[in-house]
């Protein structure tokens, strides 16, 4: 084609999308939105919570593990050590030094809750491209469908916090990863994990209360006794115990775009292993730029028109021995 | 022109199909097949080290995103010749087409050993299921349509060698609008396979993760269809007992330099303005590779420049070589090297794993070698091969 008739090309394919671009909107977090508020310097590592979670997702305990070996045993205890594909929830530890004191950097520990954090507008759901992953419109709850899922494992390159859990060793595999307990909740109750936990470190609520219960704790006076809910928001109970010195910040309420699932503790979130994230989700930069390019197909349909009239009249024709295949 | 295109007429090279190379590739497929037996028996981890931290390894980072840009000829060649309309390179679209046809093709069976539930892939094209917002959604879906728009554009040639001459003319008439498809398809969905890091965010570490990845990529690929025509060219010339086609091949190496340089330039760009020049030091490993990417992409602008290197059969080899080479890189990179799950994750391709992928090439080149003997694929004048 002529340079002029290239320029026509390309203009009309980029007015066509320049024209349509339209950052999609971020999400934000619905009213009624489920979440957990995890409290690190509330969590005694007790573990009481990987047990209600397998009992109410019906998982196996793991045996034949590192740990088990170390120690010489078999069989006694549930001991796997990470996520998995028949662990949706786990307590790490954060040790430093001497490890003297709990929820301090330095010298200190703390503890982690890794589980999903039903993000309010999750990488997964976006990546995924048979909509294998959702997101409830109400409670927001993230959950895997296997009708849909191909098993491409978008989900996990997406995933800012690797929690959605494959598993390699079957020909039949599955995506596996918390559901909030779903099935428990449409049938009254509440998630394992915060109805077992003794201390209220896992409470379960809707996640803007939550937030108001988190903002409240990080005004509370560092070494004064103060009164913390169990189990759940408007449960009625609650315990007394020691205020810590909180980091002054509540992880998910802005990070990746807001998460429903929120953490608060007294050790820099990085060294837990929770990411900085910046205040958007990736996937609103991933679909802001997909919808700008191929919004409504115009873009490429102007485009390919241009193409295909450019092509034909650079096809020599007229006679069969003309064009591709001389 | 015509009288040129007359003289560069394609034809069958014929000879042996069964060589010594030939039987060594064969042996490369039937291990791949064995262990695909093994993968689709017992899940992918018998055959693999992919991990929930690295989910995607070999199999998608080099049979599907690198292995489709390798195959990038055909699309690189079209828009040269019908989209900018230099019909000089007529003689060079044919062999083009073919590895086109073939690394994509391939490609999409990587793809069905790759996914674990691969019983449920059709569900991407589902209108119940389809996610239209996802990256993986528009790549898979441009994937598909254009192996069925390459197979159509090299149907001539089949049809012709299966003395379907009228048949063969028909699909020739309607081959302008899948000409036009067929440079659209790869426009999208090679840009697309860097925008599907985007996604992953602060995983990909700042010296690949930028908006301009759909960008980087389309370019490289074009520079890899390039790339592997010339190299394609010279090392058939030189293993397959044909002519050099140097007077095409240092024209069309013209474009490389150009294209190269606007890469270099908006790579280095858009890392100053993201603020984040300071991690081609700072970020280890990471910084290290990313030198060695833009090495191998200043080669060939250093080399082709000077228009005297173009008609040097070696320099432009090797301008060729590196400019593959740094296109390659830059796919590992971005997806391998500079993708950090955190937490200790790792990745390093097991042994069966490399070996699928090694015997995915080599049904490739077996089927190139078997073709380009029994049809006419290369461009004429050559010296008939080893007759037996």
């Amino acid at each position: 084609m002529k340079r002029r008739d290239f320029f026509k090309v390309t203009a009309a394919g980029t007015l066509a999308a320049s024209t349509q671009v339209q950052a999609r909107e971020q999400r934000v977090l619905s009213d009624d939105a489920l979440g957990i508020l995890y409290d690190a310097t509330l969590c005694i590592g007790c573990k009481s919570c990987e047990v209600a979670c397998k009992r109410a997702n019906d998982l196996p305990k793991e045996h034949g593990t590192s740990l088990e070996q170390q120690y010489g045993v078999q069989g006694t205890w549930d001991s796997g050590s990470d996520l998995n594909s028949n662990c949706f929830n786990k307590i790490k530890v954060y040790k430093h030094g001497k490890a003297e004191m709990k929820d301090r950097a330095t010298d200190g520990y703390s503890f982690i809750k890794r589980a999903c954090r039903h993000c309010v507008d999750p990488g997964c759901q976006s990546a995924c491209p048979t909509s294998a992953l959702t997101k409830d419109s109400t409670t927001g709850i993230v959950s895997w469908n296997p009708d849909a899922c191909c098993g491409c494992r978008y989900c996990q390159v997406a995933c800012p916090f690797t929690i959605p859990r494959f598993e390699y060793d079957s020909p039949v595999p599955r995506i596996r990863k918390c559901s909030l307990c779903k099935h428990v909740i449409a049938e009254g109750g509440r998630p394992g994990c915060t109805d077992y936990c003794p201390t209220g470190a896992s409470l379960f609520g809707k996640t803007k209360d939550l937030l108001v219960e988190a903002k409240r704790r990080l005004e509370l006076q560092p070494g004064e006794a103060a009164d913390y809910p169990v189990r759940f928001l408007g449960s009625g109970e609650f315990q007394s115990h020691k205020v810590a010195h909180y980091v002054a910040d509540i992880y998910g309420d802005t990070e990746g775009g807001g998460t429903q699932v929120l953490t608060m503790s007294g050790v820099p979130f990085e060294k837990l292993g929770l990411p900085k994230l910046p205040d958007y989700a990736a996937a609103w930069k991933s679909e802001t730029l997909q919808h700008t390019l191929y919004k409504g197909l115009i873009a490429p349909v102007a485009l390919l028109g241009g193409l295909v009239t450019v092509a034909y009249k650079n096809t020599p024709k007229g006679d069969e021995e003309g064009g591709d295949d001389e | 022109m015509r009288k040129e295109a007359m003289m560069s007429k394609a034809k069958a090279l014929g000879g042996k199909i069964l060589t010594g190379p030939f039987i060594v590739l064969a042996l490369f497929a039937l291990i791949a097949l064995i262990l695909m037996v093994k993968r689709f028996a017992l899940g992918l981890g018998a055959v693999s080290n992919l991990n929930d931290g690295h989910p995607w390894g070999l199999w998608i980072v080099y049979d599907v995103v690198t292995g489709t840009a390798l195959a990038c000829g055909g699309y690189a060649m079209a828009l040269l010749i019908y989209i900018f309309n230099k019909q000089t390179y007529h003689p060079l679209i044919k062999p083009a087409l073919l590895t086109s046809v073939f690394g994509y093709s391939l490609a999409s069976i990587s793809i069905i050993v790759d996914v674990g539930r691969y019983w449920n892939l059709h569900n991407i094209f589902h209108p119940k299921y389809a996610n239209t917002n996802s990256v993986m959604f528009e790549v898979a879906t441009c994937i598909s349509l254009y192996i069925m728009v390459l197979w159509i554009e090299f149907s001539p040639t089949l049809l012709k060698g299966a003395n379907r001459p009228k048949l063969a003319g028909w699909v020739q008439k309607l081959m302008f609008f899948f000409i036009g498809l067929g440079v659209l398809l790869p426009t999208m969905h090679q840009s697309s396979l860097g925008s599907l890091l985007i996604v992953a965010g602060h995983k990909v570490s700042p010296l690949w993760q930028t908006m301009f990845l759909p960008l980087l990529f389309l370019i490289s690929a074009i520079v890899l269809g390039y790339g592997m025509v010339i190299f394609e060219s010279l090392y058939a010339s030189a293993n397959l007992n044909r002519p050099l086609e140097i007077p095409i091949l240092s024209k069309l190496s013209g474009v490389i330099p150009w294209l190269l340089s606007l890469y270099v330039a908006i790579r280095i760009l858009d890392l100053v303005v993201r603020g984040a020049i300071g991690t081609f030091v700072t970020e280890g490993f990471n910084s290290v590779m990313f030198t060695i990417e833009m090495i191998l992409f200043i080669i060939p602008i250093v080399i082709l420049f000077p228009k005297a290197n173009r008609s040097k059969p070696r320099r432009l080899f090797a301008a060729a070589i590196s400019a593959v080479m740094a296109g390659i890189l830059y796919r590992f990179d971005a997806f391998l090297v500079a993708f950090n799950p955190g937490d200790g994750w790792h990745y390093f391709p097991a042994v069966s794993e490399i070996m699928i992928t090694l015997g995915i090439i080599a049904v490739e080149l077996m089927a190139y070698l078997f073709l380009v003997k029994k049809l006419p694929i290369l461009a004429g004048n050559h010296k008939p091969a080893h007759q037996s």
